[in-house]
Protein backbone atom coordinates (compact mmCIF):
# COMPACT_ATOMS: atom_id res chain seq x y z
CA UNK A 1 0.00 0.00 0.00
CA UNK A 2 3.04 2.48 -1.27
CA UNK A 3 0.13 4.37 -2.70
CA UNK A 4 -1.40 5.79 0.54
CA UNK A 5 1.91 8.26 1.31
CA UNK A 6 1.66 9.34 -1.98
CA UNK A 7 -2.92 9.62 -1.78
CA UNK A 8 -2.65 11.70 1.16
CA UNK A 9 -0.93 14.50 2.68
CA UNK A 10 -0.81 15.96 6.08
CA UNK A 11 -0.65 19.80 6.79
CA UNK A 12 2.90 21.05 7.28
CA UNK A 13 4.12 24.41 8.09
CA UNK A 14 5.40 26.63 5.66
CA UNK A 15 6.24 23.82 2.65
CA UNK A 16 5.52 26.89 0.15
CA UNK A 17 7.06 29.80 2.26
CA UNK A 18 5.67 32.10 4.59
CA UNK A 19 2.23 33.36 2.77
CA UNK A 20 1.30 35.58 5.14
CA UNK A 21 2.32 38.78 3.62
CA UNK A 22 0.58 38.29 -0.03
CA UNK A 23 -2.40 39.64 2.90
CA UNK A 24 -4.21 42.89 2.19
CA UNK A 25 -6.99 42.68 5.18
CA UNK A 26 -6.33 41.37 8.34
CA UNK A 27 -8.79 38.92 10.75
CA UNK A 28 -8.92 40.72 14.07
CA UNK A 29 -10.55 38.53 16.21
CA UNK A 30 -12.69 39.45 19.15
CA UNK A 31 -12.62 37.34 22.41
CA UNK A 32 -15.75 39.24 24.26
CA UNK A 33 -18.19 38.78 21.06
CA UNK A 34 -16.94 35.20 20.23
CA UNK A 35 -19.59 32.08 21.10
CA UNK A 36 -16.94 29.45 20.47
CA UNK A 37 -18.59 28.08 17.63
CA UNK A 38 -15.72 26.78 15.77
CA UNK A 39 -17.27 28.10 12.29
CA UNK A 40 -13.77 29.80 11.86
CA UNK A 41 -11.46 26.88 12.56
CA UNK A 42 -13.84 24.35 10.44
CA UNK A 43 -13.92 27.09 7.34
CA UNK A 44 -10.59 28.82 7.49
CA UNK A 45 -9.30 27.28 3.95
CA UNK A 46 -5.47 27.51 4.73
CA UNK A 47 -5.95 25.54 8.25
CA UNK A 48 -4.26 28.86 10.35
CA UNK A 49 -6.65 28.91 13.14
CA UNK A 50 -6.45 27.30 16.57
CA UNK A 51 -8.59 27.55 18.97
CA UNK A 52 -6.29 27.02 22.67
CA UNK A 53 -7.98 27.51 25.78
CA UNK A 54 -11.17 28.60 24.36
CA UNK A 55 -9.59 31.79 22.60
CA UNK A 56 -9.18 31.84 18.52
CA UNK A 57 -5.42 31.63 17.63
CA UNK A 58 -4.88 33.16 14.63
CA UNK A 59 -1.48 32.46 12.67
CA UNK A 60 -0.57 35.05 10.87
CA UNK A 61 2.91 34.31 9.25
CA UNK A 62 0.23 31.85 6.85
CA UNK A 63 -3.04 33.80 6.90
CA UNK A 64 -3.79 34.93 3.41
CA UNK A 65 -6.55 37.59 4.45
CA UNK A 66 -9.34 35.76 2.75
CA UNK A 67 -11.89 36.65 5.52
CA UNK A 68 -13.60 33.64 4.95
CA UNK A 69 -13.86 33.42 9.03
CA UNK A 70 -14.69 36.51 9.72
CA UNK A 71 -17.47 35.99 6.66
CA UNK A 72 -18.75 32.61 8.43
CA UNK A 73 -18.82 33.69 11.92
CA UNK A 74 -22.58 34.28 13.06
CA UNK A 75 -21.00 36.48 16.02
CA UNK A 76 -19.41 38.93 14.65
CA UNK A 77 -16.46 38.25 16.46
CA UNK A 78 -13.56 38.90 13.30
CA UNK A 79 -13.32 42.37 12.17
CA UNK A 80 -11.36 42.04 8.21
CA UNK A 81 -9.35 45.65 8.71
CA UNK A 82 -6.78 46.81 6.50
CA UNK A 83 -3.17 46.02 6.71
CA UNK A 84 -0.91 48.89 7.36
CA UNK B 1 -36.17 -17.63 1.96
CA UNK B 2 -37.44 -17.97 -1.68
CA UNK B 3 -39.44 -14.98 -2.82
CA UNK B 4 -40.79 -12.89 -5.75
CA UNK B 5 -38.59 -10.31 -6.34
CA UNK B 6 -37.74 -8.17 -9.55
CA UNK B 7 -33.70 -7.64 -9.81
CA UNK B 8 -33.86 -4.30 -8.32
CA UNK B 9 -35.34 -5.21 -5.21
CA UNK B 10 -33.36 -8.10 -4.89
CA UNK B 11 -30.23 -5.64 -4.90
CA UNK B 12 -32.21 -3.59 -2.47
CA UNK B 13 -32.58 -6.43 -0.21
CA UNK B 14 -28.26 -7.32 -0.77
CA UNK B 15 -27.97 -3.82 0.09
CA UNK B 16 -30.00 -3.84 3.65
CA UNK B 17 -27.93 -7.74 4.47
CA UNK B 18 -25.10 -6.05 3.68
CA UNK B 19 -25.59 -3.63 6.69
CA UNK B 20 -24.78 -0.40 4.28
CA UNK B 21 -25.04 3.00 6.52
CA UNK B 22 -25.06 5.63 3.46
CA UNK B 23 -27.65 5.66 0.58
CA UNK B 24 -27.53 8.81 -1.96
CA UNK B 25 -29.18 8.42 -5.15
CA UNK B 26 -30.62 10.40 -7.72
CA UNK B 27 -33.64 8.47 -9.46
CA UNK B 28 -33.62 7.63 -12.98
CA UNK B 29 -35.24 4.75 -14.99
CA UNK B 30 -35.06 1.99 -15.01
CA UNK B 31 -32.95 2.22 -11.94
CA UNK B 32 -35.01 4.34 -9.68
CA UNK B 33 -36.99 1.73 -7.93
CA UNK B 34 -33.60 -0.13 -6.03
CA UNK B 35 -33.36 2.94 -4.18
CA UNK B 36 -37.16 3.78 -3.71
CA UNK B 37 -37.42 0.51 -2.13
CA UNK B 38 -33.75 1.15 0.15
CA UNK B 39 -35.38 4.66 1.45
CA UNK B 40 -38.91 2.37 2.08
CA UNK B 41 -36.91 0.19 4.05
CA UNK B 42 -34.95 2.69 5.86
CA UNK B 43 -38.16 5.07 6.16
CA UNK B 44 -39.87 2.03 8.19
CA UNK B 45 -36.98 1.60 10.08
CA UNK B 46 -36.40 -1.66 8.96
CA UNK B 47 -32.74 -0.85 7.80
CA UNK B 48 -30.44 1.11 9.63
CA UNK B 49 -29.24 3.57 7.28
CA UNK B 50 -28.80 7.46 6.30
CA UNK B 51 -31.03 8.09 2.95
CA UNK B 52 -29.44 11.29 1.28
CA UNK B 53 -31.41 12.38 -1.46
CA UNK B 54 -29.37 15.07 -3.79
CA UNK B 55 -29.93 17.13 -6.85
CA UNK B 56 -27.66 15.60 -8.94
CA UNK B 57 -26.32 11.76 -9.90
CA UNK B 58 -22.41 13.80 -9.36
CA UNK B 59 -23.74 14.93 -6.18
CA UNK B 60 -24.72 11.54 -5.42
CA UNK B 61 -21.28 10.02 -5.76
CA UNK B 62 -19.95 12.71 -4.05
CA UNK B 63 -21.94 12.12 -0.95
CA UNK B 64 -21.06 8.74 -0.89
CA UNK B 65 -17.68 9.42 -1.94
CA UNK B 66 -17.61 11.37 1.69
CA UNK B 67 -19.30 8.72 3.56
CA UNK B 68 -17.01 5.96 2.35
CA UNK B 69 -14.27 8.05 3.00
CA UNK B 70 -15.43 8.36 6.72
CA UNK B 71 -15.41 4.85 6.72
CA UNK B 72 -19.21 3.89 6.78
CA UNK B 73 -20.14 1.20 4.22
CA UNK B 74 -21.69 3.05 1.55
CA UNK B 75 -24.18 2.05 -1.93
CA UNK B 76 -25.55 3.92 -4.59
CA UNK B 77 -27.28 3.30 -8.11
CA UNK B 78 -27.54 4.68 -11.36
CA UNK B 79 -28.01 4.36 -14.99
CA UNK B 80 -26.93 5.76 -18.53
CA UNK B 81 -27.30 9.65 -18.43
CA UNK B 82 -26.93 9.38 -15.02
CA UNK B 83 -23.47 7.50 -15.01
CA UNK B 84 -22.04 9.46 -17.28
CA UNK B 85 -23.32 12.64 -15.03
CA UNK B 86 -21.29 11.46 -12.17
CA UNK B 87 -18.58 10.18 -14.52
CA UNK B 88 -16.02 12.20 -12.84
CA UNK B 89 -16.52 11.53 -9.74
CA UNK B 90 -16.39 8.01 -10.98
CA UNK B 91 -12.55 8.55 -11.07
CA UNK B 92 -11.99 9.95 -8.01
CA UNK B 93 -13.44 7.15 -6.32
CA UNK B 94 -11.02 5.08 -7.83
CA UNK B 95 -7.98 7.34 -7.78
CA UNK B 96 -8.66 7.55 -3.73
CA UNK B 97 -8.92 4.05 -3.81
CA UNK B 98 -12.23 4.20 -2.05
CA UNK B 99 -14.01 0.54 -1.30
CA UNK B 100 -17.61 1.05 -2.14
CA UNK B 101 -20.68 -0.19 -4.31
CA UNK B 102 -22.48 1.32 -7.24
CA UNK B 103 -25.33 -0.44 -9.09
CA UNK B 104 -25.30 0.22 -12.75
CA UNK B 105 -29.05 -0.97 -14.11
CA UNK B 106 -27.65 -0.93 -18.02
CA UNK B 107 -29.80 1.41 -20.29
CA UNK B 108 -29.21 3.03 -23.75
CA UNK B 109 -27.26 6.26 -23.94
CA UNK B 110 -29.45 9.02 -26.10
CA UNK B 111 -30.64 10.92 -27.92
CA UNK B 112 -33.15 9.57 -29.36
CA UNK B 113 -34.04 9.36 -25.96
CA UNK B 114 -34.28 4.97 -24.97
CA UNK B 115 -34.37 3.57 -21.39
CA UNK B 116 -34.01 -0.17 -22.56
CA UNK B 117 -31.00 -2.35 -22.29
CA UNK B 118 -27.65 -1.78 -24.03
CA UNK B 119 -24.31 -2.21 -22.09
CA UNK B 120 -22.36 0.57 -23.42
CA UNK B 121 -22.83 3.03 -20.49
CA UNK B 122 -21.49 0.58 -18.28
CA UNK B 123 -18.56 -0.13 -20.37
CA UNK B 124 -17.28 3.66 -19.97
CA UNK B 125 -16.30 2.35 -16.45
CA UNK B 126 -13.63 -0.04 -18.20
CA UNK B 127 -10.48 2.47 -17.92
CA UNK B 128 -11.53 3.84 -14.70
CA UNK B 129 -10.23 1.27 -11.82
CA UNK B 130 -13.87 0.03 -10.87
CA UNK B 131 -14.28 -3.27 -10.78
CA UNK B 132 -17.31 -4.73 -12.78
CA UNK B 133 -19.88 -7.42 -12.72
CA UNK B 134 -22.85 -8.31 -14.63
CA UNK B 135 -26.09 -10.28 -13.29
CA UNK B 136 -27.61 -12.77 -15.45
CA UNK B 137 -30.53 -12.60 -13.25
CA UNK B 138 -32.48 -11.70 -9.95
CA UNK B 139 -30.38 -13.78 -7.84
CA UNK B 140 -27.34 -13.13 -9.58
CA UNK B 141 -27.78 -9.30 -8.81
CA UNK B 142 -28.81 -10.04 -5.32
CA UNK B 143 -25.73 -12.61 -4.78
CA UNK B 144 -23.20 -10.19 -6.38
CA UNK B 145 -23.96 -7.13 -4.53
CA UNK B 146 -23.48 -8.97 -1.13
CA UNK B 147 -20.19 -10.10 -2.85
CA UNK B 148 -19.26 -7.15 -3.97
CA UNK B 149 -18.97 -4.96 -0.66
CA UNK B 150 -16.52 -7.83 0.91
CA UNK B 151 -14.41 -8.06 -2.75
CA UNK B 152 -13.89 -4.11 -2.82
CA UNK B 153 -12.81 -3.39 1.01
CA UNK B 154 -10.43 -6.01 0.43
CA UNK B 155 -8.86 -4.26 -2.38
CA UNK B 156 -9.67 -0.83 -1.69
CA UNK B 157 -10.95 -0.63 -5.50
CA UNK B 158 -14.96 0.49 -6.14
CA UNK B 159 -17.64 -2.07 -7.26
CA UNK B 160 -20.31 -1.74 -9.96
CA UNK B 161 -22.56 -4.22 -10.07
CA UNK B 162 -24.38 -4.23 -13.67
CA UNK B 163 -28.08 -5.13 -14.35
CA UNK B 164 -29.87 -5.28 -17.25
CA UNK B 165 -32.52 -2.68 -17.73
CA UNK B 166 -36.09 -4.20 -17.38
CA UNK B 167 -35.17 -7.44 -18.74
CA UNK B 168 -33.56 -8.03 -14.35
CA UNK B 169 -34.25 -4.90 -13.40
CA UNK B 170 -37.88 -4.75 -13.65
CA UNK B 171 -38.98 -8.80 -13.92
CA UNK B 172 -39.93 -10.85 -10.84
CA UNK B 173 -38.33 -14.09 -10.58
CA UNK B 174 -37.95 -16.30 -7.56
CA UNK B 175 -35.04 -14.79 -5.73
CA UNK B 176 -33.50 -17.13 -2.45
CA UNK B 177 -33.32 -14.29 -0.19
CA UNK B 178 -30.45 -14.98 2.63
CA UNK B 179 -31.04 -14.22 6.25
CA UNK B 180 -28.82 -11.70 8.34
CA UNK B 181 -27.05 -14.04 10.06
CA UNK B 182 -25.76 -16.00 7.23
CA UNK B 183 -24.84 -12.70 5.13
CA UNK B 184 -23.17 -11.45 8.44
CA UNK B 185 -21.03 -14.68 8.92
CA UNK B 186 -19.92 -14.14 4.80
CA UNK B 187 -20.07 -10.23 5.08
CA UNK B 188 -17.42 -8.94 7.85
CA UNK B 189 -17.30 -5.25 9.27
CA UNK B 190 -15.90 -2.99 6.93
CA UNK B 191 -12.42 -2.54 6.39
CA UNK B 192 -10.56 0.29 3.75
CA UNK B 193 -6.84 1.42 3.87
CA UNK B 194 -7.74 4.71 5.22
CA UNK B 195 -10.46 7.18 6.63
CA UNK B 196 -10.78 10.52 7.53
CA UNK B 197 -10.92 11.18 11.06
CA UNK B 198 -11.55 14.93 12.52
CA UNK B 199 -8.90 14.63 15.13
CA UNK B 200 -6.18 13.10 12.18
CA UNK B 201 -6.37 15.84 9.84
CA UNK B 202 -4.90 15.12 6.32
CA UNK B 203 -5.77 15.97 2.42
CA UNK B 204 -6.96 13.63 0.14
CA UNK B 205 -5.65 13.93 -3.96
CA UNK B 206 -3.41 17.19 -3.30
CA UNK B 207 -0.59 17.80 -5.93
CA UNK B 208 1.72 15.19 -6.28
CA UNK B 209 4.80 13.95 -7.81
CA UNK B 210 4.41 12.58 -11.22
CA UNK B 211 6.39 10.05 -10.88
CA UNK B 212 4.79 8.98 -7.48
CA UNK B 213 1.28 9.42 -9.34
CA UNK B 214 2.40 6.88 -11.85
CA UNK B 215 3.47 4.27 -9.48
CA UNK B 216 0.29 4.77 -7.41
CA UNK B 217 -1.48 3.68 -11.02
CA UNK B 218 1.02 0.58 -11.68
CA UNK B 219 -0.19 -0.50 -7.78
CA UNK B 220 -3.87 -0.33 -8.82
CA UNK B 221 -3.41 -2.24 -11.60
CA UNK B 222 -1.69 -4.85 -10.03
CA UNK B 223 -4.27 -4.61 -7.13
CA UNK B 224 -6.64 -5.38 -10.43
CA UNK B 225 -4.81 -8.36 -11.43
CA UNK B 226 -4.92 -9.60 -7.46
CA UNK B 227 -8.54 -8.86 -7.76
CA UNK B 228 -9.47 -12.05 -9.80
CA UNK B 229 -7.95 -14.43 -7.48
CA UNK B 230 -10.13 -12.41 -4.88
CA UNK B 231 -13.26 -12.66 -6.54
CA UNK B 232 -12.90 -16.22 -7.06
CA UNK B 233 -12.13 -16.96 -3.70
CA UNK B 234 -14.97 -15.06 -2.46
CA UNK B 235 -17.39 -16.71 -5.04
CA UNK B 236 -16.18 -19.90 -4.00
CA UNK B 237 -16.84 -18.80 -0.13
CA UNK B 238 -19.74 -17.69 -0.99
CA UNK B 239 -21.06 -21.18 -2.59
CA UNK B 240 -19.97 -23.11 0.64
CA UNK B 241 -22.09 -20.53 2.89
CA UNK B 242 -25.39 -19.80 0.05
CA UNK B 243 -25.09 -22.90 -2.66
CA UNK B 244 -24.20 -20.89 -5.16
CA UNK B 245 -20.79 -20.92 -6.51
CA UNK B 246 -19.49 -17.51 -8.15
CA UNK B 247 -16.10 -16.65 -10.30
CA UNK B 248 -14.90 -14.30 -12.83
CA UNK B 249 -16.84 -16.58 -15.20
CA UNK B 250 -19.47 -19.18 -15.44
CA UNK B 251 -18.98 -21.73 -17.80
CA UNK B 252 -21.68 -23.56 -19.72
CA UNK B 253 -21.02 -26.40 -21.26
CA UNK B 254 -17.12 -25.70 -22.65
CA UNK B 255 -15.25 -28.35 -22.10
CA UNK B 256 -15.46 -30.30 -24.77
CA UNK B 257 -17.16 -27.56 -26.60
CA UNK B 258 -15.27 -26.83 -30.39
CA UNK B 259 -17.61 -23.61 -30.92
CA UNK B 260 -17.87 -21.47 -27.77
CA UNK B 261 -19.85 -17.88 -27.30
CA UNK B 262 -18.53 -15.20 -25.26
CA UNK B 263 -21.07 -12.66 -23.76
CA UNK B 264 -22.32 -10.78 -20.53
CA UNK B 265 -25.42 -10.03 -18.95
CA UNK B 266 -29.48 -11.34 -18.90
CA UNK B 267 -29.53 -12.84 -22.41
CA UNK B 268 -26.88 -15.60 -21.44
CA UNK B 269 -30.00 -17.08 -19.95
CA UNK B 270 -31.44 -17.17 -24.17
CA UNK B 271 -28.27 -17.77 -25.37
CA UNK B 272 -28.00 -21.17 -23.24
CA UNK B 273 -31.55 -22.03 -24.57
CA UNK B 274 -30.10 -21.84 -28.01
CA UNK B 275 -26.79 -23.97 -26.85
CA UNK B 276 -29.09 -26.81 -25.78
CA UNK B 277 -30.90 -26.86 -29.26
CA UNK B 278 -27.55 -27.20 -31.07
CA UNK B 279 -26.53 -29.66 -28.69
CA UNK B 280 -29.33 -31.58 -28.71
CA UNK B 281 -28.17 -32.16 -32.98
CA UNK B 282 -24.72 -32.82 -31.66
CA UNK B 283 -22.71 -29.85 -32.32
CA UNK B 284 -20.34 -28.98 -29.76
CA UNK B 285 -21.00 -25.31 -28.61
CA UNK B 286 -20.55 -23.92 -25.30
CA UNK B 287 -21.17 -20.42 -23.75
CA UNK B 288 -18.55 -18.61 -22.10
CA UNK B 289 -20.19 -16.24 -19.15
CA UNK B 290 -18.05 -13.02 -18.19
CA UNK B 291 -19.33 -12.57 -14.83
CA UNK B 292 -16.86 -9.83 -14.57
CA UNK B 293 -15.73 -7.46 -16.89
CA UNK B 294 -12.91 -5.70 -15.26
CA UNK B 295 -10.55 -6.89 -13.95
CA UNK B 296 -10.88 -8.97 -17.03
CA UNK B 297 -10.64 -12.72 -16.85
CA UNK B 298 -7.84 -13.01 -19.63
CA UNK B 299 -6.21 -15.79 -18.46
CA UNK B 300 -9.76 -18.19 -18.31
CA UNK B 301 -10.21 -16.94 -22.49
CA UNK B 302 -6.56 -18.10 -23.03
CA UNK B 303 -7.51 -21.59 -22.30
CA UNK B 304 -10.15 -21.70 -25.11
CA UNK B 305 -7.37 -20.13 -27.88
CA UNK B 306 -7.65 -23.63 -29.87
CA UNK B 307 -11.74 -23.41 -29.91
CA UNK B 308 -13.42 -21.06 -32.44
CA UNK B 309 -15.04 -17.91 -30.74
CA UNK B 310 -17.96 -15.83 -31.36
CA UNK B 311 -18.23 -12.73 -28.85
CA UNK B 312 -21.94 -11.32 -29.16
CA UNK B 313 -21.81 -7.58 -28.00
CA UNK B 314 -24.63 -5.25 -26.18
CA UNK B 315 -22.14 -2.15 -26.77
CA UNK B 316 -20.29 -0.44 -29.06
CA UNK B 317 -17.24 1.13 -29.80
CA UNK B 318 -17.56 3.29 -32.51
CA UNK B 319 -14.88 3.44 -34.91
CA UNK B 320 -13.68 -0.13 -33.59
CA UNK B 321 -15.68 -3.01 -32.74
CA UNK B 322 -18.17 -4.53 -30.15
CA UNK B 323 -16.43 -3.69 -27.19
CA UNK B 324 -16.25 -7.59 -25.95
CA UNK B 325 -15.21 -8.14 -29.79
CA UNK B 326 -11.93 -5.56 -28.94
CA UNK B 327 -11.49 -7.14 -25.68
CA UNK B 328 -11.70 -11.03 -26.38
CA UNK B 329 -9.97 -10.59 -29.59
CA UNK B 330 -7.12 -8.98 -27.96
CA UNK B 331 -7.00 -12.59 -26.48
CA UNK B 332 -7.74 -14.92 -28.70
CA UNK B 333 -9.00 -14.95 -32.67
CA UNK B 334 -13.08 -14.42 -32.81
CA UNK B 335 -16.24 -13.42 -34.63
CA UNK B 336 -17.87 -10.38 -33.53
CA UNK B 337 -21.36 -10.00 -33.16
CA UNK B 338 -23.37 -6.91 -32.77
CA UNK B 339 -26.76 -7.36 -31.30
CA UNK B 340 -29.65 -5.97 -28.82
CA UNK B 341 -28.55 -2.72 -28.71
CA UNK B 342 -30.40 0.03 -27.96
CA UNK B 343 -32.74 -2.36 -26.32
CA UNK B 344 -33.61 -4.40 -29.27
CA UNK B 345 -35.01 -7.60 -28.36
CA UNK B 346 -33.26 -10.72 -29.11
CA UNK B 347 -34.47 -14.10 -28.26
CA UNK B 348 -33.07 -17.53 -28.34
CA UNK B 349 -34.56 -17.86 -31.67
CA UNK B 350 -32.02 -15.11 -32.61
CA UNK B 351 -29.22 -17.12 -31.03
CA UNK B 352 -30.24 -19.89 -32.62
CA UNK B 353 -29.79 -18.56 -35.35
CA UNK B 354 -26.61 -16.59 -34.95
CA UNK B 355 -25.03 -19.54 -33.81
CA UNK B 356 -25.99 -22.19 -36.59
CA UNK B 357 -24.69 -19.40 -38.98
CA UNK B 358 -21.19 -18.74 -36.61
CA UNK B 359 -20.81 -23.26 -36.76
CA UNK B 360 -21.30 -23.07 -41.08
CA UNK B 361 -18.88 -20.22 -40.67
CA UNK B 362 -21.15 -17.56 -42.54
CA UNK B 363 -20.22 -15.02 -40.14
CA UNK B 364 -17.82 -11.95 -41.14
CA UNK B 365 -15.55 -10.64 -38.74
CA UNK B 366 -18.15 -7.80 -37.55
CA UNK B 367 -21.44 -8.63 -38.05
CA UNK B 368 -24.61 -6.30 -36.67
CA UNK B 369 -27.56 -8.31 -35.94
CA UNK B 370 -30.37 -6.36 -37.38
Amino acid sequence: MEWLKTLISRPSKGVSGKTGYWRTFKPIYDRDKCVLCYECYVYCPENCVEIVEKVVKIDYDFCKGCGICSEVCPANAIEMVKED
Amino acid sequence: MKTILTGNHAVAYAVKLSRVKVVSAYPITPQTTIVEKIAEMIAKGEMDAEFVNVESEHSALSVVYGSALAGLRSFTATSSHGLLYMYEMCWWVSNSRLPLVMAVVTRTIGPPWNIHTDHTDLMTLRDSGWIIAMAENAQEALDLTIQSFKISESLNLPFAVGLDAFVVSHTAEVVDVPDQETVDEFLPERKQAYRVDPNDVFAVGNIADNLETMRMRREMALDMEKAKGVIDEVGREFGEIFGRRYGLVEEYMVDDAEYIVVMTGAWSGDAKEAVDILRKRGIQIGLLKLRYIRPFPREVIERFDDRKILVVDRSFSMGHRGTLGIEVGNVVDCKNVVAGLCGVDVGFEDFKEMFERFVRGELGEVEWWI
